[in-house]
């Protein structure tokens, strides 16, 4: 569905991807691991068409999309919650929401899937009229999340969903994404909670210093010595497999 | 009561500076680019406002309808031909840009008002051009009032737009965070395009306006240009109607100081306002932004 080859990206002078590929198949939920300043943000602000590669292909449903402008990308069905959540926090959270359904694909499902979205939200049904600069984190980064879906998309990307918030609302958020992931949404997943998002997600990448530094199975990369003791933590490895 | 009288001239004027500031607002608080040939615009729907009505006779009033799409549409040229250039800088450079391309376009459009309609005053008298409404003592001219109804009406109109429609939503999230906006399908050019389109055709307007109940020669550009920044410093970006009670403030201020000052300090007290809210309150009586 989703195939990034062979990506090269530079901020002016700056390298930032070198020779990156990966694949996301419907229906997966994929995570994307490594170290702070890897590029893990710049690969998904790439692939949703915020910066544009110097080489190499990325293409969703067979069509290439590297060379096409971001809000066309969203019209194709792919969505980035990015990191820090980027709310419009002058504007209501009904705004913000309606906000996402601008295409016109999202705009004939607006009303059903405003709904939809109270529903799995509530919290967002109640502050509806809140500007959304006043709202907790958790509740912040639902509203995120909430928006994205807004646009109707079939390939979700999200840029650190945990960050700075606590564990009981990181249970729940990721728990949507479960549900989502169920439903047949594919999901593309950059954390740096790696445990967390490893027990959930299908599969993952490691990207390192700008490359992929290794790639597979969740449960196997669980496993492996070098995931352990570089992004789990001493506790992990004390504790042995699993 | 001579203040009171002024001051009552003051407000109605005033309601103009906040509409012309309302367009500079919308398209630098959106762009993100100062547009200085604002007020050279604002000429130029005066202008067209009296072309209407000395070759056509078209009542002034009437002919804003068509002044309006008109100076929209030039707003759309402007930005297709220059501004949309102007934007791919990074913000620094931006502003330095459209600093140099906007006294080019003042330049421009300057001497072409005065190949065309000549360096003298002109304004569009109707036959209900000095008709007043009595309040005892004081005298409310109705053009002026008028103008002012419609300058407010208008603003109004602008904030409907921006706050319940689709679009207006999308400059107001564009003008916020474009690249937000733009992961949400918003297509950041054309809301841009917008954004100024509907700046230069508020500044139209308020030229008409202006030929209807003061005058206009070539020159006034760069005035009004002044009066819209410092409108826009006095009452800061992100609100319609600061502009508009900015505005007010202004042309009070301006009224006051020409009943207790004489009559040539009225211009400085608007740049003195401008440099006392800058070192005193930069965000504006009213701004969104800190």
């Amino acid at each position: 569905m989703l195939e990034v080859e062979n990506l090269q990206v530079a901020y002016g002078e700056l390298p930032a991807l070198h020779d990156v590929s990966l694949a996301i198949r419907p229906g997966e939920m994929v995570a994307l691991v490594g170290p702070n300043g890897a590029g893990k943000s710049t690969l998904l602000k790439t692939v949703a068409g915020l910066v544009k590669p110097r080489l190499g292909k990325i293409r969703w449903e067979d069509q290439p999309i590297d060379a096409v402008a971001p809000q066309r990308i969203v019209e194709r069905g792919i969505a980035l919650v990015p990191e820090g959540r980027r709310l419009f926090a002058s504007m209501t959270v009904m705004e913000n929401l309606e906000l996402g359904a601008f295409t016109r694909r999202a705009q004939i499902e607006k009303d059903a899937q405003l709904e939809r979205m109270f529903t799995i939200f509530p919290r967002l049904f109640e502050r509806r009229d809140q500007r959304a600069g006043s709202l907790s984190g958790g509740e912040q980064q639902m509203l995120a999340l909430g928006r994205a879906l807004m646009g109707l998309p079939r390939l979700l990307m999200l840029d650190e969903p945990s960050l700075g918030l606590a564990p009981k609302i990181v249970e729940s958020i990721f728990a949507i994404l479960g549900d989502l992931s169920r439903a047949g949404m594919a999901l593309l997943i950059v954390e740096q909670n790696v445990h967390t998002v490893l027990s959930l997600a299908q599969r993952a990448y490691i990207l390192e210093n700008g490359r992929i530094a290794g790639a597979g199975e969740s449960k196997a990369l669980l496993d492996d010595d070098h995931i352990r003791s570089a992004y789990l933590g001493p506790l992990a490895q004390k504790r042995g497999k699993g | 009561m001579i203040l009171v009288q002024q001051l009552i001239l003051g407000l109605l004027v005033g309601g103009l500076y906040g509409l012309a500031a309302a367009g500079l607002s919308l398209t630098f608080g959106v762009l993100r680019v100062l547009n200085v040939a604002h007020g050279e615009l604002l000429m130029l729907g005066g202008y067209l406002t009296f072309w209407l009505f000395a070759l056509w006779q078209v009542d002034p009033f009437v002919s804003l309808l068509g002044v309006a799409p008109a100076m929209f549409a030039c707003g759309l040229v402007l930005y297709l031909a220059l501004f949309q250039f102007v934007i791919k800088a990074d913000e620094d450079l931006r502003i330095r840009n459209s600093l140099l391309i906007g006294f080019g376009l003042t330049l421009v459009l300057h001497a072409s008002a005065i190949h065309f309609w000549t360096a003298d005053e002109r304004s569009v008298t109707t036959q209900y051009a000095g008709g007043v409404i009595r309040m005892g003592a004081f005298v409310i001219p109705v053009l002026r009032m008028s103008s002012l109804v419609l300058a407010f009406m208008l603003l109004l109109a602008l904030h409907l737009f921006l706050s319940r429609t689709r679009w207006g939503r999308a400059i107001r999230a564009t003008a916020e965070d474009w690249e937000a906006a733009a992961l949400m399908g918003i297509p950041v050019g054309r809301a841009y395009m917008l954004a100024f389109a509907l700046g230069t055709a508020l500044a139209g307007v308020a030229g008409g306006l202006v030929s209807i109940s003061y005058s206009i020669s070539p020159s006034i550009g760069l005035e009004w240009t002044l009066k819209a920044l410092i409108v826009i410093v006095l009452s800061g970006l992100g609100s319609l109607f600061g502009s508009f009670a900015g505005g007010l403030v202004l042309g009070l201020a301006e009224a006051m100081s020409v009943v207790f000052l004489g009559g040539p300090y009225r211009i400085v007290v608007g740049l003195i306002i401008f440099l006392i809210v800058l070192v005193v309150r930069p965000q504006g009586l009213f701004g969104a932004r800190p």
